[in-house]
């Protein structure tokens, strides 16, 4: 068991760097969009490793199913394929930026001292899910409605932004 | 619970082995000499019994297509709240009917604009 | 060996490096956005590991994930609107070149 989690974290996590270093150094974006897709699926692979079956469920169906259909789409209504996606004056700066961050960041991992709690929490989380959004005393209630706001701005302003007048 | 994911594992490596090997099983049968390679024209052509492309395949598309993604990504959100709602529906009660109807009275203003300004019709 | 917090952090501070560098680096405004994307993602991955790890009985982890796939899924919609709108003006969606309201 456990050592089937270690060898399935290993290769999803090298199939999600990977993919996400093809995203980032692929000149057709035709094909670094579909290594994003390929990256977020990994990435629900690595929800169910960690226990969040639910999340992985709503990252394939919103990542994978919906984000991933409006960029390629995106891709193809702006017809860029031909130049591809090369880099600005500002690479090297912003190698030196990614590499400082990611040394920080893993300099904090390593060196603080974690109060890790080992076993593995109840599954399904579904219902403790609902329960933490929609429950009246301690649910997020104001903020799934403002979500809606916000998805209503989205719907409006994207509708507007696009439409030929 | 854990384990029930490990049938999807084997379902998509099984899956990845049934693309490769399609893939590469042409390849090696004629790299061995196994199928014997006598091409012709029409066997070469892109849709042996169809019509022949015109143009450039990366074509500009047409921007009402982007509607249609727009509106099938907030109906996909929907989903994902709407799946645990209705999970626990019977702890929520009246008020988690009521928030789930006040979601979406607000969404449906939107699709109403959608549907208003005509955004999904073709002319 | 067992995996445990620090691989899954390492892993989500790699992404959202690898989306840094994508979204300073690149010229096209669709690439930027997916590079945002993958960074929102390793977000999510250090959410969930955190919840998994360190507060397994609260759920606001899993909560606050799914509020942002919400907002990052408005987010794609109106930027690749507002990409799509500069394109059909513009004819270009290379950032370098959209800087009409560069000081």
């Amino acid at each position: 068991m456990e050592t089937g989690i270690a060898i399935s974290f290993w290769i999803l996590a090298a199939v999600t760097i990977a993919s996400a270093l093809a995203v980032v150094l692929f000149r057709n974006i035709f094909h670094a969009a579909l290594f994003l897709v390929l990256c977020f699926f990994t990435i629900a692979g690595i929800f169910v490793i960690l226990s969040a079956d639910f999340l992985a469920a709503a990252q394939v169906l919103i990542y994978v199913g919906a984000i991933a259909v409006l960029i390629i789409f995106a891709i193809m209504l702006t017809r860029e394929t031909q130049r591809g996606s090369p880099s600005g004056r500002l690479r090297l700066p912003a190698l030196m930026v990614g590499l400082l961050f990611l040394a920080t960041m893993v300099f904090i991992v390593v060196s603080t001292d974690w109060q890790v709690i080992t076993e593995i929490p109840d599954q399904p989380t579904t219902s403790a899910i609902a329960q933490a959004l929609f429950s009246g005393e301690e649910g997020f209630v104001l903020p799934f409605e403002i979500a809606a706001a916000l998805l209503l701005a989205a719907i409006i302003g994207a509708i507007v932004l696009v439409r030929e007048r | 619970m854990l384990e029930n994911f490990g049938y999807i594992g084997i379902f998509l490596i099984a899956a990845l082995g049934f693309a490769i090997s399609t893939i590469t099983l042409p390849i090696l049968l004629r790299r061995f000499h196994i199928v014997p390679k006598k091409p012709n024209p029409v066997k070469s052509s892109t849709y042996e019994c169809g019509m022949d492309t015109v143009g450039k395949s990366r074509v500009q598309f047409n921007f009402r297509y982007y509607f249609y993604a727009l509106l099938f990504v907030v109906f996909d959100i929907q989903v994902v709240f709407l799946y645990p709602w209705a999970v626990a529906l019977g702890e929520l009660k009246l008020f988690g009917f009521l928030e789930m109807l006040a979601f979406f009275s607000i969404l449906i203003v939107g699709f109403l604009y959608a549907w208003r300004k005509g955004v999904l019709e073709w002319k | 060996m067992v995996v445990g917090l620090e691989h899954f952090l390492i892993l989500s501070a790699i992404l959202f490096s690898i989306g840094l560098y994508g979204a300073l680096a690149k010229r096209n405004a669709v690439v930027i956005l997916m590079s945002i994307e993958i960074m929102l993602n390793a977000v999510n991955i250090s959410m969930v590991a955190f919840w998994r790890y360190i507060a397994p009985a609260l759920m606001t982890g899993q909560v606050f994930v799914i509020f942002i796939m919400v907002v990052a899924a408005a987010e794609v919609a109106v930027g690749l609107a507002i990409i799509i709108a500069i394109y059909r003006s513009r004819e270009t969606v290379d950032a370098e070149q959209i800087d009409l309201m560069k000081w």
